[in-house]
């Protein structure tokens, strides 16, 4: 078996970082259950933790067995299945927890899985079905059209659920996937810009500055006209939503947003997070306050310390060594996939391991920028640190694919 | 060109790599801002964040009398406080422990406002709980979190009422007393001397409160509590010693005439040690201790008998007769009279002077009298005399030199001032005109505007009796000795002076009842009108062994007392006490020489004398 193993993992090094982090994980979600305060929930969370990593290493061992050449095949009805979970999840989801008032979450007798974890992994594999067959770089924005649909269906759908995190998530993977399969670095900013357009309309200074930067590289860039036409149409009509979408969204929507501008307009509230979670870090110091001993955490300041706030506890108990340390380690990890795509000559094996990378630098850079503060709160959880079941089967799933296409790489 | 080739793949591999770099460059750095540059800060902040001073309190000092007798202590008593929460979650508890506690909706709203002035604090709900309360408490637990019942000191009196105008009580802090400067260190909840020596010495026997500190959680529940060392200690407050006689405080309460209005007050002669001060009726101050009772305030502070009225230091009386003793002492000092003569108009009931006709207390007059014998008999048309000869403006002078238009200065926090002009503008000021010379006749014989406590006419008294000087009277023992009175009279005056009061309570005297077999007891009565009913009855006394110098003055107030007879009586029964008391003579109930008659003992002693 350490035989066929072996012949499956092609990187060693990305394994052994991934299990030794996930270890580390486990952990630190036991630190985050050790409490002078009671707390029933969070305490032996940890052991559930350590059963979802058996289950997960258990589903890598299985999914290292399988051909990429399947995955290519199965890739149109994994991504059909995802779409209609995720419908279904808006109607029979459920919430749990912490996480009660989303509804993301479905039950199978006494399993409950978050679909949209996994409906990440099909929708990179389509992607990479699609844009794996691009012989030549996309020359017009349509052809941006439907790797932009492939992701836009399952993103309004979770989008349905309040789950703006995810959001993030697609669209990292999306920009990441259409970069390596060559789309022009000028066309990716066509597609954002609208996005842009959008978040500068508040102040109309830098709306107007913008616009006329904008004009001046369609310009440049040599567009067609057609398409430079649509996308101005595009900036235009997001700035004149802008505001009335404003109003539409949730006040604890809005308040995070507010407040990742100014934690203190709300330090009870929506600020509380990450104001405590700052002191957290920032108490730990250089070296940090040791192992279950933080007392931010101890006492409780500390929300979500188990799973959305993970790093926080991190930061605290280890400092700055330790929250480098991780961070390394992530980087290490992030470093092993560039390396293996880079290897594969084969563009959907390579335009799926970059997907990953792409959904895990998103996830590790919106949730460790959260608890420092510098990134919105979003609640999406760090991976193979946060507590979470789905969420750690899901990213040894995408260990295990790009295990074996590293593997198949090497033999080519 | 071929879209993955390997050039191509390298090539956007590095690029994709200086993202990454960049974007893990970035958290890296704000993470060392975080916990490197700004580490104290936050590390500050944390611990801002978990620790929570709570005061440790300090226990009050104690109150002895003159003789070491317990007059305030404390007691093992239990409180009950609520460690800080949701508001929503302490109104609940509250509505849970109104029935137990009885706590009003009032008294709820109450509690809930000064939690939301200290939402981190415990909140202090009863600090007085009986017994019956405690259990109740302790079976209801599981559904109170947060209860802190916590052993507390409680002030008790052992005296009760007998000391309640004189000792005061503590209460908690008020609103208004939290916002002065000087009770800057005091919490909400805190017990503060709220009258009488309990206010008067409140630096003094309050000590300084320590803290400890508690960690607590993002709740503000408590949750462990530091070491010993990082206690600051309360410093205990400090014993006061009393000049008080708290033996002969509980006979002059126990015999005070029985439903009357009044007060006593008796000074110490040369030191000014107030040995006892008592006001009629009285109050129980262990009922104000852990918040008193709306039924029972409103009772005190509804009683037509105003029984928190300190009568001794705050009930100002006409002095009446009394304050002749003072005229005859001015007049001799002036030396505008001698003694040994008699005045140009002989008493016939009356004088006429000014157009009118003023009267003496007795109708068929008392013919001519020298000063001692005026004295005695109190008659007024000697002292009418007497007052001319000294004349309005110098009377006034002399008066409120001697203090009678200001307060004693003794140690309490309600004296009033004495009632009287301090020169002829005062009745410009008063009334609008300048008095004419006739105003001086009232004045003479204690009439008029002039209104004194019967502390005032102790100190007076004790001045007598200590050769015409005295120091501030005082309760606390630790008090260096103030000013107070100086006659300056010279001691052939004094002797005169003295000779007059002794006919007082000698055969013929007016207070010749209230004679003691025992001990010399001098002084003399006095009547102060009353608008409202019968009159008030003074009597001021000097009293000390047989041939020797006084050891006590004793002033007394009976309201409606009626000429000074019972207000002798009550005077002569205390100063017997008191002296049997100090000479180690068992004390006796039939004292006076009324007593005696109506005991049918042997009163050959009052005939010898």
């Amino acid at each position: 078996m350490i035989g066929r193993l072996r012949a499956g993992v092609g990187d060693p090094v990305l394994l052994v970082l991934v299990i030794l982090l996930s270890l580390f994980g486990v952990a630190m979600v036991y630190s985050a259950g050790q409490l002078d305060v009671p707390t029933v929930r969070v305490q032996d969370v940890w052991r559930l933790q350590l059963a979802w990593l058996g289950v997960a290493l258990i589903a890598f061992y299985v999914v290292l067995r399988i051909p990429v050449r399947w995955l290519e095949w199965i890739t149109v009805p994994a991504y059909v299945v995802s779409i209609i979970l995720l419908a279904a999840t808006l109607v029979i989801g459920q919430g749990f927890g912490t996480a009660k008032g989303t509804k993301s979450w479905i039950s199978l007798g006494p399993l409950t899985f978050q679909p949209s974890q996994f409906a990440n992994l099909a929708v990179i594999m389509m992607l990479a079905r699609v844009m794996g067959n691009w012989r030549e770089p996309p020359r017009s924005i349509t052809k941006l059209l439907l790797p932009v649909g492939i992701v836009a269906l399952p993103m309004a759908l979770v989008a349905l659920q309040p789950d703006l995190g995810t959001a993030l998530v697609y669209t990292s993977i999306l920009l990441v996937t259409l970069y390596w399969s060559g789309a022009p670095v000028g066309m990716i900013f066509m597609l954002v810009s609208p996005v842009l357009g959008l978040l500068l309309s508040f102040a109309t200074l830098p709306f107007t500055i913008y616009m006329v930067a904008l004009i001046a590289f369609l310009y440049f860039y040599r567009a067609y006209l057609w398409e430079s036409a649509l996308v101005l149409f595009a900036n235009i009509a997001a700035g004149a939503i802008a505001i009335p979408l404003w109003d539409k969204l949730a006040q604890y929507q809005k308040n995070r947003l507010l407040v990742f501008l100014d934690p203190s307009i709300d330090p009870r509230g929506a600020g509380w997070h990450v104001i405590q979670s700052r002191v957290a870090i920032g108490s730990g110091g250089l070296f940090g306050k040791g192992f279950t001993l933080g007392t931010q955490k101890r006492l409780a300041f500390l929300p979500e310390q188990h799973t959305d706030f993970i790093f926080s506890v991190i930061g605290e108990e280890f400092g700055f060594v330790g929250t480098v340390g991780v961070l390394l380690v992530f980087g290490a990890i992030l470093w092993r996939l560039v390396r293996i795509a880079e290897r594969c000559s084969d563009p959907f094996a390579g335009i799926v391991v970059f997907g990953i990378f792409g959904a895990w630098f998103a996830h590790i850079i919106v949730n460790v920028g959260m608890t420092a503060g510098v990134m919105p709160i979003t609640g999406i959880p760090l991976p193979f640190l946060s507590y979470g079941g789905s969420f750690l089967v899901a990213a040894y799933l995408g260990v295990a694919i790009a295990q074996r296409i590293a593997s198949e790489q090497g033999k080519v | 060109m071929q879209l993955f080739h390997l050039h191509a793949r390298r090539h956007r591999a590095k690029v994709i790599l200086w993202v990454l770099t960049l974007g893990f460059g970035w958290l890296g750095v704000n993470f060392f801002q975080t916990q490197v540059l700004k580490n104290s800060a936050y590390a500050l902040q944390s611990e801002a964040n978990r620790l929570r001073p709570l005061p440790l309190l300090a226990p009050r000092g104690a109150i002895f009398d003159r003789h070491g007798e317990i007059v305030a202590e404390n007691v093992p008593g239990y409180s009950l406080a609520l460690l800080p929460g949701h508001r929503d979650s302490i109104r609940a508890r509250l509505d849970r422990l109104a029935p137990i506690l009885g706590l009003s909706e009032a008294a709820i709203e109450k509690l809930m406002a000064r939690r939301s002035k200290a939402p981190g604090q415990p909140l202090l709900i009863a600090s007085d709980l009986t017994f019956d309360q405690l259990a109740s408490l302790e079976e209801m637990r599981a559904f109170l979190p947060g209860m802190m019942i916590e052993m507390q000191p409680k002030r008790h009196y052992p005296a009760g009422p007998v000391i309640g105008h004189l000792v005061g009580y503590v209460a908690e802090i008020s609103e208004d007393e939290l916002e002065r400067p000087e009770f800057d260190d005091y919490l909400p909840g805190q017990m503060i001397g709220k009258a009488g020596l309990e206010r008067q010495y409140e630096s003094l026997l309050a000590g300084q409160q320590g803290t400890r500190y508690v960690e607590v959680d993002a709740m503000g529940r408590i949750v462990g509590e530091l070491p010993d060392w990082t206690r600051v200690r309360p410093v205990p407050g400090r014993d006061l010693e009393l000049t008080l006689d708290l033996e002969l405080q509980r006979w002059v309460a126990r015999i005070f005439p029985d439903s009357l209005r009044g007060a006593l007050a008796a000074v110490e002669p040369k030191t000014g040690e107030v040995l006892a001060l008592y006001s009629n009726p009285s109050f129980d101050p262990n009922d104000f201790v852990g918040g008193i009772s709306p039924e029972r305030w409103r009772e005190l502070n509804e009683d037509p008998a105003k029984p928190l009225l300190h009568r001794a230091v705050a009930g100002l009386y006409p002095p009446g007769s009394t304050f002749k003793i003072f005229t005859a002492a001015l007049a001799l000092d002036l030396g505008v009279v001698d003694p040994r003569a008699v005045m140009p108009i002989p008493c016939r009931g009356g004088m006429q002077y000014g157009g009118r006709y003023f009267r003496c207390w007795k109708r068929e007059g008392h013919g001519s009298l020298d000063m001692a014998g005026a004295i005695q008999h109190s008659c007024n048309v000697y002292f009418y005399q007497l007052g001319l000869k000294i004349g309005l403006e110098r009377l006034l002078l002399e008066a409120t030199r001697l203090g009678f238009s200001s307060p004693t200065g003794i140690d309490l926090p309600v004296e009033r001032k004495g009632n009287f002009p301090d020169g002829p503008e005062w009745y410009k000021r008063r009334f609008g005109w300048l008095p004419t010379s006739t105003e001086v006749l009232s004045l003479a014989i204690g009439q008029g505007a002039n209104d004194q406590t019967a502390l005032k006419m102790a100190t007076f008294f004790a001045a007598l009796g200590g050769g015409g000087r005295i120091p501030a009277p005082r309760l606390a023992r630790h008090l260096e000795p103030k000013p107070g009175m100086d006659l300056e009279i010279a001691p052939q005056h004094m002797a005169i002076l003295l000779e007059g009061l002794r006919r007082v309570t000698a055969p013929g005297g007016t207070a010749h009842l209230a004679a003691l077999e025992h001990w010399d007891f001098i002084g003399k009565t006095g009547t102060s009108q009353n608008p409202h009913g019968k009159d008030h009855g003074w009597f001021a006394a000097l009293a000390g062994p047989r041939g020797g110098e006084p050891e006590i003055a004793i002033a007394v107030i009976v309201e409606a007392g009626e000429k000074g007879s019972i207000s002798a009586q009550y005077a002569a029964k205390v100063a017997d006490y008191y002296l049997r008391r100090k000479y180690g003579m068992e004390p006796d109930t039939i004292q006076t020489l009324r007593e005696y008659l109506l005991a049918g003992r042997s009163t050959q002693w009052a005939r010898q004398q």
